[in-house]
């Protein structure tokens, strides 16, 4: 009975057009942000927050930048962990480099540098889509590792071949390095989300989102209709680089601490963005949100249901997470192509008009 | 023969202007294949030009060469007074050249809506930040050119499927819609390549009355494909007819008519 349009008149294209036409989704919105801002941080333990809380707020940011490219702009890549290894590269040089430097801004600068890598290795897409295109970013993902695992300047000579991130504080509290809180860390995410999700709603709503969408749906169109191929392909780079580089900045710095290009970053982390953004929904914002939960909380639940609540050898649950986990991939693509974002859509849809069918 | 710069009375007595688009010369290969060879005519403003001839004749490939898809080989197109450079189909586009497809070239994952803002694109000035933030001139911009397409919305009739996603529309509405993106953009030329394919003939009413109020309302010159002869001999002010890559008849529908080259080319005489 709440979730209704009926009564809720618009009055301006401006208040047609916001985020959340329906009132109740509006309150949600809200309240939601409340709580993760305001309540959340007084519950937290070290181990929720770091198994599945940062990892899930991380992952948002990573997905959000993949469906940016894949699900707005059409641009198939499989080089996200590089790029997310680019990101943090950059946040260790950064830190290194200059101490004193705030690190949000670090992590900022360190999404630039990596918005920079996602031009380059976007520009074979001017000339080759889909498939072929997905092998050219491949290129990405294998080079880039080399030159992290091998180039010493980029770990600076470390023996290990380890970069670690050095303790810095914003506002009196530790975000990074190992003394830093559970509540710190994850307020660092979580803003950073925030602001991510945000930008990511603008511009996919305005002009550049609708040219990436043109580019997407039908390239040829979109070119004769207005639409410079060149600058709508290398902006979906830049910003999805952009969002990827911030994740990898966070995993590093604010997550693991410490990494290694090749453990960290390698292909199975562009795998698994991608099935992250597959299963979410392409194209939706909400749909990156719901792909990195599943994809983050369902090894855990399972991991705590089966080990802890069933008792079993830990090695055995290990292996059937993986088969469950694929097996429920496979299930949600069966019973709904466009990803979760299309079931959350329906029911939706299904709401509005409940206790009716039609 | 008219000058270039003195306009003309049509037969329904619509004053027509001079010249905005002459193409001289064009021919255009597709590696041995001449899809046309050396045509020239000239559009002139505010009139409704045909352009027709049996299939394969070369028609579609003149308005892609007019809309910049494709760059003929010889030949100028000279648009409101100036030689035309070689140019990108978005950089044609920004000149006032708005086109629809012979097959519906829609973006089938945007909304309606989306879609006919797309057409503005190129009216949209708001910057990369302005967007990000969704702060200031974006906003603001967003809700003046929804203004607009509103306008179109109405015009064209299609109110009640705005927000409706392009996929689940049916044949005919989905070539409303791809006017509709085209006219959002305020073209001074408009292409369209045969509007009223595979239309029955209420939906054929429809297209032509809107062809002919785009025409009457925007003054908006239009260039048309069309392969029903009833639709061409009474919508357009003068018709080019092609054949082979060659024009074979250029003038008034009723000249055209007459036209023993036409006649020929339709009904079928040996080509030697």
């Amino acid at each position: 009975m709440l979730y209704r349009e009926a009564g809720d008149f618009k009055t301006s294209y401006a208040s047609d057009n916001q985020t959340f036409p329906i009132r109740f989704d509006r309150y949600a919105y809200w309240v939601v942000l409340l709580l993760a801002v305001c309540v959340v941080p007084f519950f937290l333990n070290d181990y929720w927050t770091k198994s599945i809380i940062v990892p899930f707020l991380i992952y948002v940011i990573a997905a959000l930048g993949l469906n940016i490219l894949i699900g707005y702009c059409g641009q198939l890549s499989l080089g996200t962990g590089a790029f997310m290894a680019v990101g943090a590269y950059a946040t260790f040089k950064l830190t290194v480099m200059a101490p004193g430097l705030n690190v949000f801004v670090v992590f900022i600068l360190a999404g630039l540098v990596t918005a920079a890598v996602g031009v380059l290795f976007g520009l074979p897409s001017l000339k080759i889509k889909g498939f072929y295109l997905a092998v050219a970013t491949l290129a990405a993902q294998f080079f880039l590792i080399w030159l992290f695992t091998r180039q010493g300047w980029f770990f600076n000579y470390s023996p290990t071949g380890m970069i670690t991130m050095p303790v810095r504080t914003v506002l009196g509290f530790a975000v990074t390095g190992p003394s830093a809180s559970a509540a710190a860390i994850y307020m660092t995410c979580l803003f950073f989300v925030i602001v991510m999700a945000w930008l990511a709603r603008n511009l996919t709503r305005g002009t550049t989102g609708r040219s990436w969408m043109a580019i997407r749906d039908m390239d040829i169109a979109a070119e004769i209709i207005g639409v410079n191929p060149l600058i709508a392909k290398l902006t979906a780079f830049a910003v999805s680089s952009f969002f990827v580089g911030v994740a990898g900045a966070l995993l590093f710095g604010v997550q693991l601490g410490a990494a290694e290009a090749g453990e960290a970053f390698g292909i199975n982390k562009s795998f698994l963005v991608l099935f992250m953004v597959i299963i979410g929904g392409l194209g939706s914002i909400m749909g990156s949100f719901l792909g990195a939960a599943f994809l983050v909380v369902l090894p855990v639940i399972l991991k705590v249901l089966l080990v802890d609540s069933l008792g079993w050898p830990s090695d055995l649950a290990r292996h059937l997470e993986v088969m469950i986990i694929g097996a429920l991939i496979v299930l949600v693509l069966i019973l709904e192509p466009h990803g979760m974002a299309a079931l959350w859509r329906t029911i939706k849809d299904k709401l509005r008009l409940w206790p009716f069918p039609h | 023969m008219l000058d270039s710069t003195e306009g003309y009375v049509t037969a329904d007595g619509r004053q027509i202007g001079g010249v905005v688009m002459e193409l001289k010369n064009i021919t255009l290969r597709f590696g041995g294949v001449e899809a046309i060879k050396n045509i020239s005519f000239d559009i002139r403003k505010g009139e409704i030009r045909a352009i027709i001839g049996p299939n394969g004749a070369g028609k579609s490939s003149m308005l892609n060469v007019i809309s910049g898809f494709y760059n003929p080989q010889e030949g100028d197109v000279i648009y409101k007074g100036y030689k035309r450079p070689r140019m990108r189909p978005y950089q044609v586009a920004r000149m006032g050249i708005a086109r629809t497809f012979q097959n519906i070239a829609l973006f089938e994952g945007m909304s309606v809506l989306d879609n006919i803002m797309t057409g503005r694109m190129n009216l949209m000035k708001s910057g990369f930040f302005s967007q990000a933030m969704w702060w200031g001139s974006a906003a603001r911009e967003e809700a003046e050119h929804r203004e607009k397409v509103e306008k179109v919305i109405d015009f064209l009739e299609i109110q009640p499927i705005r927000k409706t996603p392009v996929s689940r529309l049916p044949y005919g509405l989905k070539k409303r819609v791809e006017l509709a993106r085209a006219l959002a953009a305020e073209p001074q030329i408009l292409l369209l390549d045969e509007p009223m394919a595979g239309m029955n003939v209420e939906e054929k009413e429809d297209m032509s009355r809107f062809v002919l109020d785009v025409n009457d309302e925007f003054g908006t010159t239009i260039v048309l494909i069309e392969h029903d002869m009833g639709v061409v001999m009474d919508l357009s002010d003068r018709v080019v007819v092609m054949d082979y890559g060659k024009k074979i008849g250029d003038g008034t529908p009723d000249e055209v008519r007459n036209n023993q080259a036409v006649i020929d080319a339709y009904l079928g005489v040996a080509h030697e």
